[in-house]
């Protein structure tokens, strides 16, 4: 286990100065993501804020192999790529699907429930920034209760946000694990496991994101790390089925010293128009989904 | 020496992707295509063709599937029908974009709604302006051979190949074929040697985005923008037919059958009536001429075999010295006419020929279209064209219309 950023991975895959927004969570979770997985592998991608990371043709700031695609269509191409290579006798490579939460939770669902359930020997990571940010931030289903999108501009977001999660370990697939790049080690480790085992694995990503959430670009790190200390986001892994909370999360378990989410949402613009009820109403989603993973932990 | 067995067109069809050597097949079933997909899991499952088969949960994914796989080099098959082919709409524009030599048999079915399963050429005809090549079949033989020479078309030309032909009529109709040898199809197509692919040992970004203008790459040399590279695929296309009627007839010397190129004729040359269409439509015209030169009418029919490209160059030969023009389509382009007898009318614009044209939309939902039907319909075109119409109307055949 790497104790500090300076063990993982010296190599580079992304180049500095890339088309993301300042203080993208995204560029930090994907820049230790390519370290974790190495040279031989091959990324497929839709059209999402990764796609405009990866620059305009005829120049990418990007050093690995990638296929971009319809929106709807990331784990079908997955799909494709591992039963091409696997036709041609190159099965060592690491195939990695990586979209966003609306390219994941909403149009991609199919094409990943589809090669999750055929098993499909490939990494599937939805990097998710709660909303269509490449579109100018409307709502998706991973979008939490009581934010402000584009297309919920006044009335604010009235669900909670989709238990994706859930819908992924009902695949049974071997690896599925939660990670934040406030937390890089912890990221960076579920990568490196991931990319040992065979099959479906699923890693979710949540990437703050400065201009759809509203909180200065210098604030992801502090945010993504709030989204954890209040148990908004957990993090965790499912092998075979076995939970484990870890990092950061698991110390909160252990402890049960978890903030109120009020300490992360009143630091972002998106919440502003938030009422008490829906505070309450999310304070109360959080509390049950978080004893559920208590639970679990405790096996 | 012949092998000629009775089979399916859809046995023909898998037949032939099995001939091929296709490495990755990915499909999703629908009628009339669903005994295509079960035939090819039989030769992978059985081991008698060494491919991946990935049973997709959509036809998105299929044709994704193929298109990623054909990224990394593989060389790639899919079929499908009516909404299953709309359903792909989006990855075909992908697949076209993207250059890659994918081919796919289209068992033609109408459209929904309403609901039906039986036989027009709606669903690929509404496919025609995604950049794929179009090939139609008249009969199973016809099928098997034209798989193969798709794979050489789109390997050569760098854009995909629809094979298509009519749901039933040819799909689940016995007729006898003849197998060609393994090892002179592989003779006739070599294996896939693609000329990029995505690979670890030469990271490449694909199909990114592009901006309108070129733009300078990092050595500062300009590079497409969105429109030269809409172009190439354009250009492609435009010079496509040549490479058509070489493999054709490369065909035709390797395995004595010739199916025509671009299209066919039958009795077309000395012609006063030239009756046109696509696919078994236009196979069951060949009775009709057949009616209408014993009646004393000289009539032949022209076979469209290639729709897009269009073959613009041949119709203009052969209609050279047409007196009158009966064409029978099996789709519509509302709101207008026949997209054939659009596609036609253009290609003669500018020329001396000037025969009257009169459409006909025929046979959608599976109605059936007998020669006989098709024999007075011509002789209705013909009188009214004696009266002086140079462009009836289109006519909706053998439909109440109220
Ligand atoms: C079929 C289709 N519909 C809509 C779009 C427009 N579109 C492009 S990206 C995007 C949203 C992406 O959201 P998400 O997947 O969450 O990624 P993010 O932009 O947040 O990185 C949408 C709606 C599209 N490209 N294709
Ligand atoms: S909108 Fe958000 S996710 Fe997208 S590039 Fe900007 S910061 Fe990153």
């Amino acid at each position: 286990m790497p104790e500090n950023l300076f063990k993982l991975n010296a190599k580079e895959y992304i180049l500095p100065g890339t088309r993301a927004c300042q203080g993208c969570g995204l560029s930090l979770g994907y820049r230790y993501a390519l370290k974790a997985l190495r040279e031989n592998t091959i990324v497929t991608l839709p059209a999402c804020c990764l796609c405009v990371l990866h620059g305009i043709y005829p120049t990418t700031p990007v050093m690995v192999p990638c296929l971009n695609n319809s929106f709807a269509s990331t784990a079908a191409s997955a799909s494709g790529i591992v039963a091409g290579l696997q036709a041609l006798n190159k099965t060592d490579t690491t195939v990695m699907a990586i979209a966003g939460d609306g390219g994941t939770f909403d149009m991609g669902i199919q094409a990943l429930s589809g090669a999750a359930e055929r098993g499909t020997d490939f990494i599937y990571v939805c990097y998710d920034n709660e909303g269509y940010m490449n579109t100018g931030t409307q709502r998706s289903s991973a979008t939490p209760m009581g934010a402000l999108t584009s297309t919920t501009p006044i009335l604010t977001k009235q669900q909670h946000k989709k238990d994706f999660i859930k819908i992924m370990e009902a695949h049974d697939i071997p690896y599925l694990a939660t990670t934040s790049p406030s937390y890089p080690i912890d990221l960076y480790e579920k990568f490196v496991k991931a990319k040992k085992i065979k099959g479906t694995r699923y890693i979710h990503m949540y990437v703050p994101c400065p201009p759809g959430w509203g909180y200065a670009p210098k604030d992801t790190i502090k945010t993504g790390k709030l989204a954890v200390e209040t148990g908004l986001v957990v993090l965790f892994e499912v092998e075979n089925g076995k939970f484990r909370f870890t990092g950061r999360s698991k110390t909160l378990a252990e402890r049960g010293n978890r903030l109120p989410v009020i300490n992360y949402l009143e630091k972002q613009g998106r919440f502003k128009k938030m009422n008490i009820e829906q505070l309450h109403q999310l304070q109360v989603w959080v509390d049950t989904k978080w004893q559920e993973y208590l639970k679990r932990a405790e096996g | 020496m012949s092998n000629v067995q009775i089979m399916t067109g859809n046995q023909a069809a898998a037949l032939g992707a099995k001939l091929c050597n296709v490495e990755v097949v990915a499909a999703y079933p629908i009628t009339p295509q669903s005994q295509l997909s079960e035939i090819l899991s039989q030769y992978v499952e059985s081991g008698e063709l060494k491919a991946e088969y990935v049973r997709v949960e959509g036809e998105h994914s299929a044709l994704t599937v193929c298109i990623s796989a054909s990224t990394v080099g593989a060389r790639v098959f899919t079929a499908t029908s009516a909404n299953g082919l709309l359903y792909m709409h989006e990855q075909l524009h992908w697949a076209a974009g993207s250059r890659l030599p994918i081919v796919m048999c289209c068992v033609n079915r109408g459209v929904g709604a309403p609901w039906t399963i039986f036989n027009d050429q709606q669903d690929s005809l509404a496919q025609r302006d995604t950049g794929w090549m179009q090939i139609y079949c008249r009969n199973n033989q016809e099928i098997l051979d034209t798989v193969i020479q798709a794979y050489r078309i789109a390997e050569a030309v760098y854009c995909p190949v629809m094979v298509c032909y009519d749901g039933f009529v040819l799909s689940h109709t016995m007729m006898p074929v003849d197998i060609p040898d393994a090892a002179d199809v592989k003779a006739f197509l070599p294996p896939y040697k693609p000329h990029t692919i995505l690979s670890p040992d030469d990271p490449r970004n694909l199909n990114p985005v592009l901006f309108p203008g070129q733009r300078r790459d990092s050595e500062g040399v300009l590079r497409d923008g969105y429109m030269e590279m809409r172009y190439k695929l354009q250009a492609a296309l435009d010079k496509a037919p040549e490479t058509i009627r070489s493999a054709n007839t490369a065909f035709a010397e390797a395995f004595g059958r010739n199916h025509g190129g671009m299209l066919w004729e039958y009795h077309a040359n000395d012609a006063d009536l030239i009756i046109v269409g696509m696919g078994s439509l236009a196979s069951e015209a060949t009775a009709a001429a057949d009616i209408l030169r014993a009646e004393g009418i000289k009539a032949g029919v022209v076979g469209i075999r290639v729709y897009r490209p269009f073959p613009k160059e041949d119709v203009r030969d052969v209609f050279r010295n047409a007196k009158a023009v009966v064409i029978f389509e099996k789709s519509i382009s509302y709101g207008y006419e026949g997209g054939l007898c659009s596609d036609l009318k253009a290609a003669f614009y500018g020329t001396n020929i000037k025969a009257p044209i009169h459409g006909y939309i025929a046979g959608l939902g599976g109605r059936d279209v007998k020669a006989r039907e098709l024999v007075a319909a011509a002789k209705d075109s013909l009188a009214s064209f004696d009266r002086g119409m140079v462009e009836p109307k289109t006519t909706w055949l053998s439909t109440f219309t109220g």
